[in-house]
């Protein structure tokens, strides 16, 4: 599949979803809430089967946060980034795709530990890196350590 | 009678085994949950040496970034800075010379080289042969001669900057290499006298941490690792970089995925290695060994993800950029998290003797777990 029928396909399951042609990979950013339905169809979709999630990251925004999850099919070779747009800092929340692929249980402790994003029915949701009675999510960029030694 | 039963029952326990354990090779704490001597769960609690480079890289212009990823996988810091270098350079669209690129290659294939040199020694002293461990050190000796001398440092290299590389090679580093390729072709052969077909050996490795290719690829488990279970997962083969499309070289595939497998892949790749070294060493072209970069590095909106192939898998770098002189959000997807998370699924059902075994042949290293 090319970018432009990974864009259909995607747009068919999501009709919401924003497709930015990056500088490397498509880049689709849809709602949080729609993301299980429609990562289960990316892996289990024979046209698609993006088996290998080589990445999964957050990133956080001014206004929202965001789950990246950069995806790969080892059939057809082919790859683009998906984006999960959750609306609130607050208290963000998003399901976990752990049972698709099983390299996301660690990712996503990892995210929930920096980030504070909670994964919804996640086996094993604690502290990954650091200690189980740390305060904030230091990778937010509103964290205020009083002895912040990273500051300039 | 009755209460006799009762108590014979076994129950599952828990142990520590790390953060500070021989076979852990750093600071990795394993919560075990075992039936007898059969475990049941392996439950990996990390952060120990956590430095939140991320965090830091937030803060840190390009050139500094650079510096910073060599203490993550230390035993490929060529190849991890090279990682962020290829990211820079691919959004400022620089071009790299030739030169550069055909140095690049030689060094990585060394540093892959050396680390698995030492990942041969460690393995075998970790299941019980110090000798192993002698021999690995005094090879991989002479490749950090060559560092020393062409980068100024042994370990940590730095030796990449975005725009090429940080001086040129010096006047003995090919003379250096290739006398080490003579000599190492006559050493490789005696690892696999040492322990290839060593009997004891190969009864603790063989049919031990089987690990098939859904689950790999599942997983996520890349480099060595991930293609002894048949998955084929090379960045040198699949999207080349540097001077990786004009050389010639295998992708080594296995499909037992045993401990067994997982150790000839490594093995096999140190030939290969040097195979890919011999065609470029006397052919490194003429011309600058950097291209001009401005003193502050500003990368164009967007984003750029970048990978790699260190001795240990896959190492992107994920880049966010606003138009500052920092990223505005940096991710290093390190093979060695992935690879972890592996092992529970590996070691059920084995022996504490086989996790070590195993966690041997994942090879491991720490503050790339960690970061």
């Amino acid at each position: 599949m090319n970018n432009e029928e990974i864009k259909q396909f995607i747009l068919d399951h999501v009709a919401e979803a924003e497709c930015v042609e990056g500088t490397q990979f498509l880049q689709v950013t849809i709602p949080s809430e729609k993301i299980l339905p429609l990562a289960t169809e990316l892996k289990a979709n024979p046209n698609t089967s993006f088996d290998y999630l080589f990445c999964l990251t957050a990133v956080d925004r001014p206004d929202h946060m965001e789950v990246v999850y950069h995806l790969k099919s080892t059939t057809h070779n082919h790859a683009f980034v998906l984006k999960a747009k959750i609306n609130t800092r607050e208290n963000p929340e998003v399901e976990t795709v752990c049972h698709i692929w099983r390299t996301a249980e660690l990712h996503e402790r990892e995210a929930y530990d920096l980030f504070g994003i909670k994964f919804l029915n996640h086996p094993d949701l604690r502290r990954l890196l650091l200690t189980d009675d740390w305060e904030g999510w230091p990778m937010r960029k509103d964290y205020d350590d009083p002895i912040n030694m990273i500051a300039y | 009678m009755e209460e006799i039963t009762q108590e014979l029952e076994s129950k599952e326990y828990f142990i520590n085994m790390g953060p500070q354990h021989p076979s852990t090779h750093g600071v990795l704490r394993l919560v075990l949950s075992l039936d007898g001597e059969i475990i049941r769960k392996v439950e990996p609690h990390l952060g120990f040496i956590h430095r939140s480079i991320e965090k830091m890289c937030e803060h840190d212009s390009y050139q500094q970034i650079v510096h910073l990823t060599d203490r993550m996988d230390y035993l490929s810091c060529h190849i991890n800075n090279e990682a962020v270098c290829l990211a820079v350079e691919q959004a400022l669209e620089i071009e790299v010379t030739d030169r550069v690129k055909v140095i690049r290659t030689i060094v990585d294939e060394l540093n892959r080289i050396s680390s698995h040199q030492l990942w041969w020694g460690v393995m075998g002293m970790d299941l019980g042969a110090i000798t192993s461990f002698l021999y690995g050190f005094r090879d991989r000796e002479l490749i950090t001669d060559i560092f020393e001398e062409t980068c100024g440092a042994r370990l940590t290299m730095n030796y990449n900057i975005p725009g090429g590389l940080f001086f040129d090679i010096h006047p003995n580093f090919q003379k250096r290499t290739k006398d080490f390729i003579t000599y190492f072709k006559k050493k490789l052969p005696e690892y696999d006298t040492l322990l290839s077909n060593n009997v004891i050996f190969t009864q603790r490795t063989k049919g031990v941490g089987y690990l098939s290719k859904e689950d790999a690829i599942s997983y996520g488990v890349t480099g060595p690792t991930g293609r002894a279970s048949g998955f084929s997962c090379d960045v040198r083969k699949h999207h080349p970089y540097m001077a990786y499309d004009r050389v010639e070289f295998k992708e080594i595939l296995d499909t037992e995925g045993d401990c067994f497998a997982r150790y000839k892949c490594r093995i096999a790749e140190m030939w290969e290695s040097m195979h890919i070294i011999e065609q470029l060493i006397d052919n490194i072209p003429q011309g600058d060994y950097k291209v001009p970069t401005k003193a502050v590095i500003k990368l164009p909106k967007g984003e750029w993800y970048q990978k790699v192939e260190t001795a240990r898998g896959e190492f992107g770098v994920y880049i966010i950029s606003e138009g500052q002189r920092s990223p505005y959000r940096l991710k290093f997807r390190s093979p060695g998290f992935s690879n972890l998370s592996a092992l529970d699924h590996m070691a059920r059902g084995c022996k504490i003797a086989d996790l070590v075994a195993i966690m041997s042949t994942l090879d491991l290293v720490i503050p790339d777990i960690d970061r």
